[in-house]
């Protein structure tokens, strides 16, 4: 039996509201199908089924708001930890297994037993065998990795934490109880403000191996890492860690949008209130080959790829404290224009600590812009749980072989992508920068950008 | 390896004077247990002592030097080389109203009297409903090259027994206070001196006659959040020494002195494992069956759920206490041995 909660889709989500039952009770249900659409604050969505089997109950109306947590359904999936078989009675109790007396009242009775001996065979009957401690699978990151400690249980357990999320840094890559309250402290510090974890996925366990310590001396000062910097350290580590990164670049011609950006750039800020730059464009065209080639947007969970039918693109921000990566949700359905303004408006808030968690959250793909200061090429590291991250670098004019052999000056500007071996090759890696370029070189943006 | 200062104790070997306290108040262990004794015997004249030499010879270690010039022959009483009629002489002494305190020169020699002690003082109480206010003070422990028969820790024989309380104090202060608690508690007691502190451990005592250490009250001498030790006596201070080291690398210790052994205090001991979840027990008597054994299984018994890594012990093993030097720092846990284990602990 399993009991379907209501999910939290988002930090700060508390509750959802049912609106609709897309299974009745007695639908047969296949894992992934979905069962229910809900809303919440953020967002509606349908919930997918995460087994296969039979809805044995609704427990709540369509159009009930409920806290996140709560059951609202119950899926017979043969595990038959309460009630199993077909049109289950209601459980008769859960009747300790061991030592059923041969005289035990109330046997169920046997099946077409008329003239059968009232079976007096001490047949030990499994009827309520104590449910299975729940065990969660461990990711094996270690010949230790699936200890679990008890404080390590126990703080998972009182603060909703999943640990297979978690990175252990105890021996043998056990989770330690330091690593489960890293990951807490990280969003527990985030009222109202954000604190600037690099959007969902594994949580940053603060994964600081102490290399032999080495105080300031004379001439050198020593400040305590900023909480925003150890989150970053953290989630920068576990990413260098556990990604098999590898990384192609293309050199892409961008002549025709830097023409097309000075002719058009006062007249755009004018009528949408916020700069043009380039970084909107290759969002668009990104975007564009993400939906081409989907393995470039999805995800690793556990031994499943994940990949979303939607593109929520993150975008790097640096600030004063750091580094953020506020997340455009559903950047897929944007033009250019809101793109633009999207990326505006959280870059704004980025800078000014005004973003909500949520925003900070459920990247799929990560976009990087070193560009305006300079730089001609990057290596990235990967914002996980992504299989990618783009960097977009400084545009620059080159000479370059053009058409019949002649050389000619052209706005050039390398474009690079850090991508995780696990989830893609070589060649999709550079297929999928291909288009990009492709896009960027042959699209006629005019239109896009509403002009 | 730095040479100790040999306590060479009773059997006519001519122990030091016992010193005095420094004009700063600064007092040694063993100056803060003869104070305790002696004003617990100002204040109240039904205390008496009795002992092999503690009148005209002071005392062993010099503990009662001086005793029986001030309170006479009636109250500092010495006795024959029979520890069994000691201890029943003050049971007896006990039950008729006074509040004897026996002092034997070795806790080793404390099984001499085992008859006496664990079948008639532990149980007098409880058989007929007769007080039997008796402390046992004995010197304890190894570290100073004394070898088996002066080198013993024999609390868990005597907490074994049940129905007496013990006391292994590792400072002065605490020494100070907890002798006189135990001397004005109506239950029997034992007194364990760990003899490698007597002049060793040296800090300021207070000379307020009503200072008293409540008997079954543990206490952190060092506050820590990364991996408790728990442990009494002498090894207190091997645990402080390797808490300082770690501190520099990084590993926050807390160090829990039991104080008293039996009945222990176990909120205090849960009360760090809740916050650090990782306990080293670290005991001088011996590894199996000894006092560290029950911390462990306090420990996974009632903190099971605040544990990020087994219990781990750390304590000699169950063979006599040698002689010779290396075998004997080989044997007693040492400060290296302790920073050894918290690193395992830590690393777990």
């Amino acid at each position: 039996m399993t009991s379907i909660q209501m999910p939290q889709l988002g930090e700060t989500i508390v509750e959802g509201t049912i609106l609709k039952w897309l299974k009745n009770e007695g639908d047969e249900v296949k894992a992934d199908e979905p069962l229910f659409e809900i809303s919440t604050d953020k967002v509606d969505t349908e919930v997918p089924s995460p087994v296969a089997g039979t809805v044995t109950k609704l427990l709540v109306a369509e159009g009930t708001t409920v806290p996140v947590g709560t059951a609202v359904m119950e899926i017979d999936d043969g595990s038959g930890a309460s009630g199993n078989g077909s049109s289950a009675p209601e459980p008769a109790a859960a009747v300790p297994a061991a030592e059923t007396p041969a005289a035990a009242p109330a046997q169920p009775p046997a099946m077409g037993a008329s003239a059968a001996p009232p079976s007096p065979a001490p047949q030990v009957q499994p009827s309520g065998q104590p449910a299975p401690a729940p065990s969660v699978t461990m990711p094996d990151r270690g010949p230790r990795s699936n200890i679990l400690s008890p404080i390590v249980r126990k703080l998972a357990h009182d603060r909703g934490i999943d640990l297979t999320t978690i990175a252990g840094t105890g021996e043998g890559g056990r989770i330690t109880k330091a690593d489960v309250l890293a990951a807490t402290a990280a969003p527990a510090a985030s009222s109202g403000t954000v604190t600037p974890l690099p959007s969902a996925g594994p949580a940053a366990a603060a994964v600081m191996v102490a290399p032999p310590s080495m105080p300031a001396g004379q001439g050198e000062d020593a400040q305590p890492m900023s909480h925003v910097r150890k989150a970053i350290a953290g989630h920068m580590l576990a990413s260098a860690q556990q990604t098999a990164r590898a990384w192609t670049m293309v050199e892409v011609n961008v002549d025709r949008l830097v023409r097309l950006r000075a002719e058009i750039k006062e007249k755009f800020q004018a009528n949408f209130g916020v700069k043009l730059t380039y970084l909107p464009m290759v969002t668009r065209a990104t975007i564009d080959a993400l939906q081409q080639f989907p393995l470039v947007n999805s995800r690793l969970d556990g031994e499943n790829i994940v990949t979303p039918r939607f593109v929520n693109m993150g975008i790097a921000v640096s600030y004063d404290a750091g580094l953020i990566v506020p997340v455009v949700k559903g950047a897929d359905g944007m033009n250019t224009v809101g793109i633009a303004r999207a990326i505006a408006d959280l870059a704004a808030r980025a800078r000014s600590h005004q973003l909500q968690p949520d925003e900070v959250q459920g990247a799929t793909f990560t976009i990087t812009n070193p560009g305006p200061y300079g730089s001609l090429v990057s290596v990235p590291i990967i914002n996980q749980p992504n299989a990618g991250i783009l960097s977009l670098d400084a545009i620059q004019k080159r000479p370059v072989v053009v058409e019949d052999d002649a050389i000619a000056v052209r706005s050039m500007v390398y474009i690079s992508m850090s991508w995780d071996h696990r989830l893609i090759d070589g060649e999709l890696a550079t297929r999928f920068l291909a288009r990009v370029k492709h896009n960027l070189e042959t699209w006629d943006f005019a239109e896009d950008l509403g002009l | 390896m730095a040479s100790t200062t040999v306590e060479s104790g009773a059997a006519g070997h001519g122990a030091e004077p016992r010193g005095k306290r420094a004009e700063d108040g600064q007092a040694t262990y063993l100056i803060a247990v003869a104070e305790a004794l002696w004003e617990e015997m100002e204040r109240d004249e039904r205390v008496i002592m009795l002992g092999e030499d503690i009148g005209v010879y002071g005392g062993a270690f010099k503990v009662t030097e001086g005793f029986l010039e001030r309170f006479g022959p009636d109250r500092v009483m010495d006795t024959p080389i029979a520890e069994e009629t000691i201890v029943g002489f003050a049971v007896g002494a006990a039950m008729e109203g006074w509040r004897p305190v026996a002092e034997f020169q070795y806790s080793d020699f404390m099984t001499s009297g085992f008859d006496e002690i664990t079948t008639v003082l532990s149980r007098y109480h409880y058989r007929s409903g007769v007080k039997t206010p008796v402390v046992l003070r004995a010197p304890s422990g190894g570290g100073v090259r004394a070898s088996n028969f002066h080198s013993v820790n024999p609390e868990p024989w005597f907490a074994y027994a049940g129905g007496m309380k013990i006391m292994c104090p590792a400072f002065p202060s605490d020494a100070k206070g907890l002798l006189k608690s135990a001397v004005r508690d109506d239950n029997p007691s034992l007194f364990l001196e760990h003899k490698a502190l007597y002049r060793r451990i040296k800090e300021h005592v207070s000379e307020d006659a009503e200072a008293l250490i409540p008997i079954s009250s543990a206490a952190v001498k060092r506050a820590g959040d990364d991996v408790t030790i728990v442990t009494y006596g002498a090894m207190v201070h091997k645990a402080l020494e390797a808490a300082d080291t770690l501190a520099g690398r990084g590993v926050s210790v807390e160090v829990v002195d039991l104080r008293t052994v039996y009945p222990m205090d176990e909120e205090t001991v849960i009360r760090s494992i809740e916050k650090t979840s990782r306990a080293l027990v670290l005991y001088e008597s011996f590894h199996f069956l000894g006092i560290g054994a029950e911390v462990a299984s306090v420990i996974a018994e009632k903190a099971f759920e605040h544990l990020d890594a087994p219990v781990m012990r750390l304590a000699p093993p169950n063979h006599p206490v040698p002689f010779s030097p290396p075998l004997e720092d080989a044997f007693l846990p040492q400060v290296a041995d302790i920073e050894a284990a918290v690193d395992r602990l830590s690393a777990w």
